[in-house]
């Protein structure tokens, strides 16, 4: 015997030199000139040999090479993927010049379970084949060394290493010929796994691991959960220890497996075998992302493009940047900026195309300004470590206020109670066209703060993924939802096309001017009521008591403008005290209410939690979980349209549904985490925690109808 | 009423006050989520990185008793271990363990070995036992807990021996897995290994956060009680 190894007795496991003799290598032939180590060796519990399928081999020829390894009752040796613990057989090569080995190529291993611990191995008999490919150069009548130093672990309950040093010597002929060994090499290459003769997919979802694949003709019955198993060839892609579980649906299998350490994302490529009634497939899948890795995937909502973006995890710069425009864009419909954009599409009937352009540009300036203002704020806030969302402004009882105010004051305006713009300014009408510019341009600005409590689709996701990157793609992603947010403003300034269509100048103009001053009203009514939530039965007085300081000082302005300079003088004085009163009461309003905000009993929602979801989530009750914030237009209309209807509380109701409902008016980091999970920046996100404690959370879309809701519920009960 | 212009600036100065944030009392909404992550994860209730860590009450292998609540303050090591599995003597033959425990309670960690063998198993040992294979190994933890019945392994979900748990001094556990990179028999690899726990507990003390908080343990089985 050339070299063997051994049992190391534990001691000295670790520096177990080869004990070396220097027995001939039976069977390699009588050209054997240099010493070969033994092909076989043997501890108590594995005899290894080393196997060829070529007696003679011929120069450039792959040559099939197989380690076979013998292993006593009750012991096991490892796969690739050893599991919980272990360590898998290695083999290291030591070959001519110019010839190449492969990786070992693995048989299908069985599933052990000790206790909690989960392993993947071989008992009995196994053969681990590698292809060695030689060179061209070899001569006829030479001999090759193949010399194998095979590592490996053996386990019962206690584990031993082991190595054995192996060697063949084959004689170079013009043409090969066939070994002893041939047959039970070509069994071992049969038997490993094979390609899947049908389509065999993944799905990671947070934390469940998913592979499916069609369910066969006539098979259907056959497959119980016990002979079905999916093993990873990666640490931490599953829990090995969990059974995994095994359901039909819609023409497909699916096995179930809790996520492990090292989870695969979507994207990436998940391989291993998958274990089918004693047949192993080799498994190469793409893995998809899904937000609704739901059993009943075709009765629940699909996920609308937010959502599936956001699951992503990164939408690409690309994405987000596109995703940003269209939001931008759709922005300009939102409730909250479109009477200020419908007001400053008017001023396109009078004027040259040349002011319009100028205009238009002054507006758009003003958008992307405002935007990089924002962002540089988001980025000066994230850069002290605050975690900042969209929408961060309103949880500032100060910022609401002061928007409450400026909306009340564009209502006055608008409704002609005051004349603002030229008054101010205070210029003539020579300067009237930079004056336009400046209107504009602060139309851009003011556009921008009133569009902040409003999410429009497809932007959360840009949204979630720009706070999440450095600060230059930060500010590309707002600067793409300002350019979104001007476009439509900048193609009337720009396209006389357009404006032409427009209808011609008239009264309807003022009278529609006038009209619009309600929904302004409506707006600082709005604000008032999300302060209220904020800071109390104080912060209402102070924002109305403000109000009417602020009417006086428009109104003593008014009066006095076209009087005696004396007069004018005093009522400029009065006015601007009025006004100073009103920026006084700023500084009183209370930063945190008196907690007067709890529900009140009857109410169908519980506050949220993480406690009480998680403690939901362990009961296996299932959840609806929607955050939301008094000041998100979105939110407050699908509570509205969707949750607060009859339907959806009768669905709840009947599926035993926890509705758990997440204020984030104010600041609530433990909102702020979960919609961070979610991959969002912002409210509103719907969430359902179908029953049973393993599944994820389902993202409903941003905007919801009634039916998507109680499909989600339906869908999920099954 | 005087019909204004409607191309009038709507509100000319209107530029309204930055948008005011009230800084976030607490980035501890970090902690209560991700132990709902866990909870939500399943039956598999194992310890999770960024989650409070599971208490228990021990006994040490001189005889007292030891509870995890009480060492809050401190980072505490956890080394699962089994005096006869091979890798855990590949560790201990070369000093490397013992040189990392020294070194770490030197600096104010207390570490402790956790024996979850169970009796009549490889690896299981009484108090005095635990204590002179230390000795004869030069190995210095601050304690030896036993848990023969095998309740704080499963409580970590411990896997092998050795499988390391790092817990930070506000109870959360901070990293999950094994002593190195190189996951063999061999004292020569100790060497060519990253050593996870030991950059651990350096970006700990720098007061970072672990950047390798999840890697693969390796080594024997525990042996627990079936």
């Amino acid at each position: 015997m050339a070299a063997l190894l051994l049992a190391v007795p534990a001691a000295c496991f670790a520096q177990a030199a080869p004990l070396s003799s220097g027995a001939a290598a039976p069977g390699a032939g009588a050209a054997a000139a240099v010493a070969v180590p033994a092909d076989r060796a043997s501890t108590d519990e594995v005899s290894v040999r080393l196997l060829s399928d070529s007696g003679a081999v011929q120069p450039g020829q792959t040559v099939l090479l197989g380690l076979e390894q013998r292993i006593a009752p009750h012991w096991h040796t490892y796969w690739r993927n050893p599991g919980d613990s272990g360590q898998p057989t290695s083999i290291s090569w030591r070959l001519p010049a110019g010839a190449q080995a492969g990786d070992i190529l693995w048989p299908a291993p069985r599933r052990f379970d000790v206790g909690p611990i989960t392993n993947y191995g071989y008992e009995d008999r196994t053969v681990l084949l590698t292809e060695v490919r030689l060179p061209e150069s070899l001569k006829p009548g030479e001999t090759v060394r193949l010399q194998a130093e095979a590592t490996w672990l053996v386990c019962r309950e206690e584990c031993i290493p082991q190595q054995a040093t192996l060697g063949l010597a084959l004689r170079v002929a013009s043409r090969a010929t066939p070994s002893p060994d041939r047959q039970a090499l070509s069994e071992a290459r049969a038997g490993l796994p094979k390609p899947a003769p049908f389509q065999i997919s993944a799905i990671a979802s947070g934390r469940e691991l998913i592979v499916t694949w069609p369910v066969q003709a006539g098979q259907a019955s056959q497959q119980a959960t016990e002979n079905v198993l999916f093993l990873p060839q990666d640490w931490g892609r599953i829990q090995h220890a969990a059974r995994p579980q095994l359901e039909q649906t819609q023409g497909q299998w699916q096995l179930r497996m809790p996520a492990g350490e090292q989870p695969v994302r979507a994207g990436q490529a998940l391989e291993g075998l998958l274990l089918l009634n004693g047949q192993a497939y080799a498994v190469q899948a793409p893995v998809a992302g899904s937000a609704v890795p739901s059993a009943a995937g075709a009765v629940a909502p699909p996920a609308t493009g937010t959502a599936a973006a956001a699951d992503l995890n990164a939408p690409s710069l690309w994405a987000a940047l596109g995703l940003a425009l269209l939001g931008g864009l759709i922005l300009n419909l939102m409730p909250c900026v479109f009477p200020v954009l419908a007001i400053k599409a008017l001023s396109f009937l009078q004027g040259d195309a040349a002011t319009h352009r100028r205009q238009g540009m002054a507006y758009a300036a003003g958008v992307l300004l405002a935007f990089a203002a924002m962002a540089s704020l988001l980025l000066a806030l994230r850069g002290a470590g605050a975690s900042v969302g969209w929408g961060f402004q309103f949880h500032s009882p100060l910022f609401v206020l002061l928007l409450a105010w400026l909306m009340f004051v564009m209502g006055l305006s608008l409704a002609g109670v005051v004349q603002l713009g030229a008054g101010l300014m205070g210029i003539g009408q020579g300067m009237a066209s930079r004056q336009g510019l400046m209107g504009s341009f602060f139309t851009g600005v003011l556009a921008t703060v009133v569009a902040t409590p409003c999410t429009a689709p497809f932007m959360g996701a840009a949204m979630a993924y720009a706070l999440a990157q450095p600060p230059t793609e930060l500010l590309l992603v707002f600067m793409a939802l300002g350019t979104g947010l001007a476009l439509p403003y900048l193609a009337l300034a720009f396209w006389p096309a357009l404006q032409r269509r427009m209808p011609r100048p008239g009264r309807w103009m003022e009278v529609l001017k006038q009209g619009l001053a309600f929904p302004m009203f409506g707006a600082a009514i709005w604000l008032v009521w999300v302060l209220a939530q904020q800071s109390g039965p104080q912060g209402v007085l102070l924002a109305l008591s403000g109000m009417g300081l602020i009417a006086l000082a428009l109104w003593l302005r008014g009066v006095s403008r076209l009087a005696t300079p004396k007069a004018r003088w005093a009522g400029g004085l009065s006015a601007a005290t009025a006004a100073a009163a009103a920026l006084a009461l700023l500084t009183m309003v209370p930063q945190e209410a008196s907690t007067g905000s709890s529900p009140a009993a009857g109410q169908d929602f519980e506050p949220y939690s993480p406690e009480r979801l998680a403690e939901l989530r362990t009961l296996g009750k299932p959840v609806f979980v929607n955050l939301t914030a008094s000041w998100c237009i979105t939110c407050l209309v699908n509570e509205r349209v969707a949750l607060s209807t009859a339907e959806v509380k009768q669905a709840f109701r009947a599926s035993g549904v926890t509705y758990l409902k997440g204020d984030w008016t104010r600041q609530d980091p433990r909102i702020t985490e979960l919609l961070g999970r979610h991959g969002r920046s912002g409210v509103p996100l719907y969430l359902y925690y179908p029953a049973g404690s393993g599944g994820d959370a389902q993202v409903l879309p941003q905007i919801l109808t009634p039916g998507m809701v109680t499909a989600a519920v339906a869908g999920g009960a099954t | 009423m005087k019909p204004t212009s409607p191309s009038e600036p709507l509100l000319p100065g209107s530029r309204s006050q930055g948008p005011q944030h009230q800084p976030s009392d607490a980035r501890r909404s970090l902690i209560i989520g991700a132990a709902l992550v866990a909870l939500v994860g399943g039956a598999h209730a194992q310890a999770q990185v960024d989650q409070p860590a599971p208490g228990f009450t021990a006994t040490t292998a001189d005889g007292k008793s030891l509870s995890l609540d009480s060492l809050r303050g401190k980072t505490v090591v956890l080394e699962w271990t089994n005096h006869d599995c091979p890798y855990v003597r590949k560790h201990y033959g070369s000093g490397n363990i013992p040189a990392l425990q020294k070194d770490a309670v030197a600096k104010g960690v207390v570490w402790l070995q956790v024996i979850s063998s169970a009796p009549g198993q490889q690896g299981f040992v009484d108090g005095p036992t635990a204590q002179k294979l230390n000795e004869q190994r030069g190995a210095a933890p601050s304690a030896t807990l036993l848990d023969a019945s095998g309740q704080i392994g499963k409580a970590y979900g411990a896997q092998t021996s050795p499988h390391i748990f790092i817990i930070n001094p506000q109870g959360m556990l901070v990293y999950k897995g094994g002593i190195d990179s190189i996951a063999t028999a061999k004292v020569e690899d100790i060497a060519k290994a990253e050593p996870y726990v030991k950059v651990a507990l350096g970006e700990l003390a720098a007061g970072k956060k672990v950047t390798q908080s999840s890697t693969r343990p390796y080594g024997c089985s525990i042996k627990y009680a079936s």
